[in-house]
């Protein structure tokens, strides 16, 4: 393309800057066409899994409802209510939806395709998610209404708290790629890190879950806690775009964990020369997105909402504590269990017979990781063993504390005496 | 222009504009929460000129803290604050003395920075470094990351004082703390 601009007679730099605004749109488009699909699947999914069949009626097999719902959303009155601060008004939903394509810019799609490839990737797409925690306020703020704020502090409550945890395991891909760029985290996942760090992966996924404001956190937009929240006052297309980047977020974090943890683009094929390598690291990655998806919206659909109590607590009390001593654990072992590149390069074209077909198999790179991923996984499988055993203990003392507050005997009467046994104790 | 390509200097213009615009907001907007909202517009004038100085660790890390975080306690503060629109009418009766100072101090001000930037003995310095090249970004966070764990650099003291400092915090948080 810049070749192309160039040879018109373009000036070189301003070639490069019009290549690139064309690579920003196609970015940003893409995410945007995606969400008409994706919100089919998740009404269709979510359907299913509650046993009934989900839209059928726009289009065959309903795939044209979301048309039905911009249209619908497109036509509604544009309410702006009395007192409000309009120009903030008219901002926040505008900063919501900047604020997740925002992150697309990182995401390496292949090995050849990334929008920016900035070598502070992984600390950039946390910053500019905190602006979807500010469009959050403004709204709220600006709707003049009380419980439009309300909403909205619990929301920046929640948003907030669960950015800490986020970061904390980040930080572990980041310590084992080492690098912060998104593009060579991918590259340095011979072994994918999920096998190494399956506990990172899962406090990345659940805190993930909560910025987002999915279920079962999904407090945000929960109609029966304090109706809808934040965009009480939101009606027609703005109202739209708070709904749409939602579910570009959902999906954005789906893509953020198969880079971060699942390997990205890396598949078998995936390092082939030109657009064909390109096309087939962009599926990989693309499946993989699709996969976890999935599991968002099975997680949404069967597991109930959690209060706001039991939110933070989750959060405080669990998940910040538990992701630091990840981070120690994991930085010890990435330190003494360096992998050696130069070594398994070297074992690779001196091996013979079978260690050479095996080690054909996985790649020298996989080999040199190989002791870091083993000791790593069992060192993650104890910390959750000891983790468990911890959450059994206080589960038991809760449970006593239920039990004896359930069969303290009765003051008044004395013939009312319980005659069975409590159970459980 | 120097050797200084095209799109850095606009660059330059519109991150400047943003940056001094928005702070010239923040002080002039009646309505309180506006003015949280320039100071967020100029936060983001200043990121983007530490990207422009080859800095991008120092980049995210100012949208992430400043912008994301800082700008959000601020915001908490105005809203629980009661008269969020301002006076219309000048209150302060000493501004003449006022302007003047604060002239003078911009006058001192630019004077040191044109002595020290653009009428060196080396002839006339370039306004920003030609082209960032990618060795330079990485060996920089690199820097960063060993200057905050070595003993021998100053970034080890200040991070033990804010551990303590948030010690402390936490310490009067929980004595203060009503019981129940």
């Amino acid at each position: 393309m810049i070749e192309f601009l160039t040879n018109a007679g373009w000036n070189k730099d301003v070639a490069t800057f019009v290549a690139i605004v064309l690579g920003v749109i196609a970015v940003s488009s893409f995410g945007l066409i995606w969400i008409i699909f994706s919100i089919w699947l998740e009404r269709k999914i979510a359907g299913r899994i509650q046993d009934r069949v989900g839209p059928n009626r726009t289009g065959p097999y309903g795939l044209f409802q979301t048309f039905a719902d911009i249209g619908k959303l497109l036509t509604k009155e544009d309410i702006t209510p009395e007192g409000a601060d309009k120009f903030v008004y008219n901002i926040a939903p505008l900063l919501s939806v900047v604020a997740v394509i925002l992150i697309w810019a990182v995401i390496p799609f292949s090995s050849i395709w990334i929008g920016a490839d900035i070598n502070v990737g992984a600390l950039y797409f946390t910053a500019v998610g905190s602006f979807g925690t500010l469009a959050i306020l403004l709204a709220g703020w600006s709707s003049n209404n009380k419980y439009a704020l309300l909403g909205a502090f619990r929301v920046t409550a929640q948003l907030i708290s669960y950015e800490v945890p986020m970061v904390l395991s980040i930080l572990v891909p980041v310590l084992l790629a080492g690098t912060m760029s998104m593009q060579g985290i991918v590259q340095a996942q011979h072994i994918w890190y999920i096998f190494a760090v399956p506990i990172t992966a899962g406090i990345f996924f659940t805190s993930s879950l909560a910025e987002v404001g999915r279920s079962p956190f999904d407090l945000i937009e929960a109609e029966s806690e304090i109706v809808a929240g934040f965009n009480i006052e939101y009606t027609g297309m703005k109202f739209g775009m708070f709904y749409a980047a939602e579910f570009i977020h959902a999906f954005t974090i789906c893509v953020l964990t198969a880079v971060l943890f699942l390997g990205g683009w890396r598949g078998p094929g995936a390092n082939l020369e030109g657009v064909v390598g390109g096309i087939i690291g962009f599926g990989f990655l693309f499946v993989k997105s699709a996969a976890l998806y999935f599991l968002v919206m099975l997680i949404r659909n069967t597991v109930p909402r959690v209060r706001i109590d039991q939110m933070m607590a989750f959060n405080w009390k669990f998940l910040v504590p538990l992701s630091l001593v990840n981070v120690l654990v994991v930085a010890l072992i990435s330190r003494l269990f360096l992998p050696d590149y130069g070594a398994a390069q070297n074992m690779a074209s001196t091996a013979t017979g079978l260690g050479a077909f095996l080690i054909s198999l996985i790649g020298p790179g996989a080999l040199a990781e190989l002791p870091r991923t083993i000791v790593s996984l069992i060192a993650n499988v104890g910390l959750w063993w000891v983790v468990s055993e911890l959450l059994h203990r206080y589960a038991n003392l809760e449970r006593r504390k239920v039990i004896d507050l359930v069969t303290e005997p009765p003051q008044f009467s004395p013939e009312q005496q319980p005659t069975s046994a409590p159970a459980g104790r | 222009m120097q050797n200084v390509d095209i799109v850095q200097w606009v660059a330059f213009i519109v991150l400047s504009v943003l940056t001094l615009g928005g702070g010239f907001m923040v002080a002039r907007d009646r309505n309180l929460f506006h003015g949280a909202l320039w100071l967020l517009v100029s936060l983001f004038g200043v990121a983007g000129l530490f990207v422009l100085l080859a800095a991008p660790f120092l980049a995210a890390v100012q949208v992430l803290v400043y912008m994301g975080a800082i700008v959000i306690l601020i915001i908490f503060a105005i809203m629980l604050t009661r008269r969020v629109m301002g006076e219309r009418e000048q209150t302060n009766n000493q501004w003449p003395i006022g302007l003047a100072m604060s002239a003078l101090a911009f006058l001192v001000i630019a004077f040191i920075l044109w002595q020290a930037t653009v009428s060196t003995s080396a002839g006339v310095r370039p306004l920003l470094p030609s082209a960032p090249g990618g060795a330079v970004s990485i060996d920089s966070i690199v820097t960063f990351g060993k200057s905050l764990v070595d003993p021998g650099q100053y970034a080890l003291p200040f991070e033990l004082a804010s551990l303590l400092l948030t010690g402390a915090m936490i310490g009067a948080i929980v004595i203060a703390r009503e019981e129940g």
